[in-house]
């Protein structure tokens, strides 16, 4: 089953001078177990997009499908909506609030009315997912490291158990080590249950090694919607809108103007190190030179 | 004497439990030695926890030193009577573009250092026009802070710093909570204000394509300076940098990578243009 | 939800009253207050009701701005007029059950409903017009007096226009908790009064530390832009009055005069 947006807009002021359109139509699907990265710059509606999958928004206009029911009809079940869709916020530390990192984690299983039991198991379970060590369990959330608050922060909306995870941003102000920790957690988990996972980001280079898929929002609506290597041969049209492509993509595109028969598909640091040396290889036949 | 410079500097902090009694002492800040002469761009390296900003609030004495000495523009910051000649000539940026901007118009808070100071009335407008000028934020001066981008607050608050006439600017992660785009603005500002104000600049960062144009790199670590040289020299110690909790910008990696497997490269390679140039020199392509 | 409060925003163009001195505006919508409650006939009333429309107009300020911010006080208002109208004794007009309305009733409840749109319109013009800076720059000045009574003028001041810088800072991250928590599936709307309160935690307790670390930075940032109290300080923007200043007191001055002869002198 899928998430569904059919035609959907978010207008403010709508029929104002001051009309602004958050979301211009905007059609998507998302299949179970997908990686996708949701990218675009601040003010794009990639935020307003994520808000909305799990109700915290409404449309103004157009429908929102979850396991084919449309989420904004009366009487379907936001809240049970919001346990499947789990939207873990920018800066999701600074919505901490208990007395203990465990009791943290317990808050949103407790709001779904399980069993003491459960609750207790699910914030364990979902603490070890995000890889913290048992001794910070009792320990105050607001003496952990940014790092750590923000793992459990995650677990605070893995420990409901989700079907969808939302991340928006969750790298913003890590330092270099954190940031690839997080991620690479996040497609661990992803890869151990299935898990399907929106990663928000602005940085085509942070999810360009982890997503199957990459949706470029720009002024409301989808721009680019495809696997990453297609989107990034848009590199141009992308720098327009004020983003860009990994810095890959530009060292190989200039070596190919510039002459060397690589190709430009390369994503990381890897695969354009491999093609740089085949063509490099190449090209020091037909030279006659020696490169070794 | 550099326009800053630090002797043995230690900092100290004691932890407390709820109770108020000692549980023991962290060291913030180790034995760091600076020496920054005027007009430099240093950049100060580091992953989360390193102790980097902390020695930033050094700089215009917001801390003061346990141990050891910091002179700002010859003046020692522990000594009372120059307090407001150090903040003035040492003027600070800090990372949260919301948390430091006191005016409800842009111009206001450009004008709000140079009030304090006590400088007349028609020279707060003359320096609160070329400051919003040098960073290209003028047009914006009537506007309230809260409608713009994070990098245009930013610059806001390097413009509010610029008016005090600072002959140093440190900016502690002024970046860290921008999009690229915001961050670029920023650091064209800071770049620009060095070059063409010879204004001294003092970045703290855990950005590394931010640091290329530093003329020197201090990479701190558990309080105290793990590495120091030229950008270039610094991104060609990949593995250390690693083991810090850093990285280098794909191109640095790529070229680093390419070299691992054989190829003869120069080391720290900074940008697109230099990896294709070397590049070409080595597989003889044209 | 949190972003239709306009009380206290400042709505910008740029008109006469805009660029009147903030004491005098002050002083205006104290003396106009004033005039609310000294006028008790209906000639006081229409020169009051005129000469705010005029303002308005002059202002430059739509008017739905000034009904929108009305939309915080409907409940209050009401709740004056519910308990003048049946509270007041006097002479009987209509008798439900056991609630009397009296004429003095319907009277009293209509002032107090009037006085109380025009108090609001009256302070919403000023703040919608002054930049909250300047307001507490004329407050600073008209206040300077209570110094000498060791009263922390510069201080309170300085306090105001950075608790009105942050209040929409604020209201956005309490917006921002708001959601998050609702994501963990919190409730802020259901449940008795206890429940409720008890449901505020997750939000309170962010909210909180948030403000604090603000105020913190905020606090840091200050003292490194050199800030140390009022003494030794300069004004960017010092408060000289100019002629149009001068007029604006007399016309303030001459609309009381009239106001307490038409409105409560002469019984018209």
């Amino acid at each position: 089953m899928a998430i569904i947006l059919d035609h959907v807009s978010h207008i403010y002021e709508e029929g104002t001078a001051m009309e602004v359109a958050a979301l211009r139509d905007v059609n998507l699907v998302i299949p179970d177990g997908q990686f996708i990265g949701l990218i675009g710059h601040t003010g794009s509606g990639k935020s307003t997009l994520v808000q909305h999958l799990n109700g915290l928004m409404k449309p103004t206009s157009g429908n929102i499908y979850y396991n084919g029911e449309d989420i904004n009809e009366d009487g379907f079940d936001r809240k049970n909506l919001r346990s499947k869709v789990g939207l873990v916020f920018q800066y999701p530390e600074h919505q901490l609030f208990e007395i203990d990192v465990f009791k943290d984690v317990c808050f949103g299983p407790k709001n779904m009315g399980l069993t003491e039991k459960e609750v207790q198991l699910r914030a364990y379970g979902a603490l070890k997912q995000v890889g913290l060590e048992d001794e910070y369990f009792y320990q105050s959330p607001f003496d952990l490291s940014g790092g750590q608050k923000r793992r459990v922060a995650i677990a605070g909306v893995l420990a409901m158990k989700p079907e969808v995870l939302i991340l928006d941003e969750p790298t913003a102000g890590l330092d270099p080590k954190g940031r690839d920790e997080i991620l690479d957690q996040i497609a661990m988990l992803r890869k151990e249950t299935g898990i399907t996972v929106v990663l928000v980001s602005h940085s085509m280079e942070d999810v360009a090694k982890y997503v199957d898929r990459i949706i470029v929002m720009n002024q409301g609506s989808v721009m680019y919607d495809d696997e990453p290597r297609a989107v990034f041969r848009h590199y141009r049209e992308l720098e327009e809108v004020g983003l860009a492509a990994p810095q890959v993509t530009y060292i190989m595109q200039e070596l190919r103007r510039q002459g060397l028969e690589v190709g430009t598909d390369a994503i990381t640091v890897e695969e354009a190190r491999d093609e740089i040396l085949k063509a490099v290889g190449r090209s020091r036949k037909m030279g006659g030179g020696g490169i070794y | 004497m550099g326009i800053i410079e630090a002797k043995k500097l230690i900092f100290e902090y004691i932890r407390r439990d709820e109770d108020g009694n000692v549980e023991g002492i962290t060291r913030a800040v180790d034995e760091v030695d600076l020496d920054i002469r005027q007009g430099d761009f240093v950049a100060i390296l580091g992953h989360n926890g390193s102790g980097k900003s902390t020695l930033a609030k050094h700089l215009n004495a917001i801390l003061y030193p346990t141990e050891g000495t910091v002179w700002v523009d010859g003046k020692d910051t522990m000594d009372e009577k120059y307090l407001w000649e150090i903040r003035q000539s040492a003027g600070m940026v800090f990372q949260n573009p919301d948390n430091q901007i006191i005016g409800q118009v842009v111009e206001e808070d450009v004008g709000f250092g140079p009030e304090n100071m006590g400088v007349p009335t028609k020279e707060i407008w003359e320096r609160v026009e070329e400051s919003l000028k040098a960073v290209g934020m003028y047009k914006y001066r009537k506007h309230s802070p809260n409608k713009l981008s994070g990098g245009q607050k930013q610059r806001v608050s390097i413009a509010g710093v610029i008016a005090m006439h600072p002959k140093c600017i440190i900016l502690d992660e002024p970046t860290a909570m921008l999009d690229p785009n915001g961050r670029k603005e920023v650091i064209r500002a800071v770049r620009a204000l060095n070059q063409v104000e010879n204004i001294t600049i003092v970045l703290i960062t855990h950005y590394m394509e931010e640091i290329i144009h530093a003329d020197k790199a201090f990479v701190m670590d558990k309080g105290h300076v793990a590495m120091q040289g030229t950008p270039r020299e610094i991104f060609s110690r990949v593995e250390e940098l690693k083991e810090l909790r850093l990285d280098v910008p794909q191109v640095t990696l790529l070229a680093y990578e390419l070299k691992k497997s054989g190829i003869a490269l120069p080391d720290g390679i900074l940008t697109c243009e230099e990896l294709v140039q070397a590049l070409r020199g080595v597989g003889k392509w044209q | 939800m949190l972003r239709d409060i306009t009380l206290g925003q400042y709505y910008q163009t740029d008109s006469v009253i805009h660029r009147l001195d903030p004491r005098v505006k002050l002083v205006a919508t104290i003396l106009f207050i004033v005039s609310l409650f000294v006028v008790d006939n209906f000639a006081g009333y229409l020169i009051a009701a005129v000469f705010l429309a005029c303002m308005v107009k002059i202002s430059g300020v739509p008017f739905r701005f000034m009904v929108k911010g009305m939309k915080s006080i409907v409940f209050l208002l009401i709740i004056a007029v519910i308990f003048n109208l049946f509270l007041t004794p006097g002479e009987a007009v209509v008798t439900v059950w056991k609630l009397t309305i009296t004429k003095e009733g319907i009277r009293i409840a209509m002032m107090m409903a009037v006085r109380l749109v025009f108090l609001i319109i009256g302070s919403s013009l000023m703040t919608l017009t002054t930049t909250p800076n300047n307001l507490t720059d004329g407050m600073e000045k008209l206040m300077a007096p209570l110094k000498l009574f060791r009263v922390p003028v510069h201080e309170v001041a300085m306090m105001m226009s950075i608790a009105l810088r942050f209040i929409p800072i604020l209201l956005e991250e309490t917006d921002k908790i708001m959601k998050a928590q609702i994501a963990r599936g919190a409730d802020f709307e259901s449940g008795n009064l206890i429940k409720k309160a008890k449901g505020m935690v997750p939000l309170l307790v962010p909210l909180f530390i948030s403000a604090f670390r603000r105020a913190n930075d905020l606090a840091m940032a200050m003292e490194a832009r050199c800030y140390r109290g009022g003494e030794h300080r300069t004004k960017m923007k010092p408060l000289v009055y100019h002629a149009r200043d001068r007029i604006g007191y007399l016309v303030m001055f001459g609309y009381l005069a009239s106001c307490i002869y038409f409105g409560r002198i002469l019984k018209l």
